[in-house]
């Protein structure tokens, strides 16, 4: 059976899925972090496979647009971690469920 | 099975693979490692579909700088799977249990969309040449835009990440 749209789909839902149960499952902040990250990666697959399908180079553009916001993401998000890490020597989760200290 | 199936089911196994690798290691740095593994397997997913220039922003922006930063912070924080925080057995599997049925569902709506071949669209979309076109004829807007959210965020993550002083300020102020 030939590569189609098909498996792409499946594939892109896969490492989706599995980016929202790493988010679920752990507690260290930055692992969370990354399987966000994760989740993103899938949809920009997704959308390749499709501008590959109908010919479309618009929604390469977006994929490169998505990742623009995912560096700016990555830069204040690491930024928070790590100014909360300072004040509470913790990137757990749980302790960090209060909004203040 | 020709070589773009054998290296597409290749790539795929090694997606999979390593994105599972993220979420069961121990040790923060082998989910950093694993990650760009998987980051580095999606980019041969977009030379496989002829996307080469986003196969090497991807390398470069994903692989090469974010997940460096990553490494940065985490090896910075001195993490290892000793003080690694781990949930309890029951919330992991309940997260297993509700990842895999968002699976299910999402599977179950697409599973009779008509499958498409992949091979019989044109080539040439995804070159520098094609996209750079696009991207100043009709994203000329949201180009600058991204410029000017690059720099919030970069001065952002200065002001977030700058250290306080840790005697408080001199009184009058």
């Amino acid at each position: 059976m030939p590569v189609n749209s098909t498996h792409y789909l499946f594939l892109s839902l896969l490492l989706f899925s599995i980016g929202i149960m790493g988010t679920l499952m752990r507690r260290n902040a930055i692992i969370i972090f990354m399987c966000i990250e994760l989740m993103l990666n899938s949809v920009n697959l997704l959308l390749v496979s499709f501008s590959k399908l109908f010919a479309d180079p618009n929604a390469q553009i977006f994929v490169f647009f998505i990742m623009v916001v995912a560096a700016a993401e990555v830069a204040v998000g690491l930024a928070i971690i790590v100014m909360m890490y300072r004040k509470v020597h913790s990137v757990d989760i749980n302790i960090l469920n209060r909004l203040k200290h | 099975m020709n070589l773009y199936d054998t290296l597409f089911w290749f790539l795929s196994a090694v997606s999979v693979g390593c994105a599972l690798g993220v979420i069961l290691s121990r040790n923060p740095v082998n989910s950093v490692l694993f990650l760009v593994l998987t980051f580095v397997s999606i980019s041969g997913h977009y030379i496989l579909m002829n996307a080469q220039f986003l196969f090497i922003v991807n390398l470069i922006v994903y692989t090469g700088a974010i997940m460096v930063l990553f490494l940065f912070v985490i090896m910075l924080m001195n993490l290892n799977a000793d003080v690694e925080p781990q949930k309890g057995q029951l919330v992991q599997l309940a997260g297993v249990v509700s990842g895999g049925v968002l699976f299910l569902v999402l599977l179950a709506a697409v599973k009779t969309a008509s499958p498409v071949p992949i091979d019989k669209a044109s080539i040439d979309i995804g070159l520098i040449t094609n996209l750079g076109k696009v991207l100043f004829k009709d994203f000329v807007l949201p180009f600058e835009i991204s410029s000017v959210l690059f720099l919030s965020a970069m001065i952002g993550a200065v002001v977030i990440g700058k250290k306080e002083e840790s005697t408080p300020l001199p009184s009058g102020e």
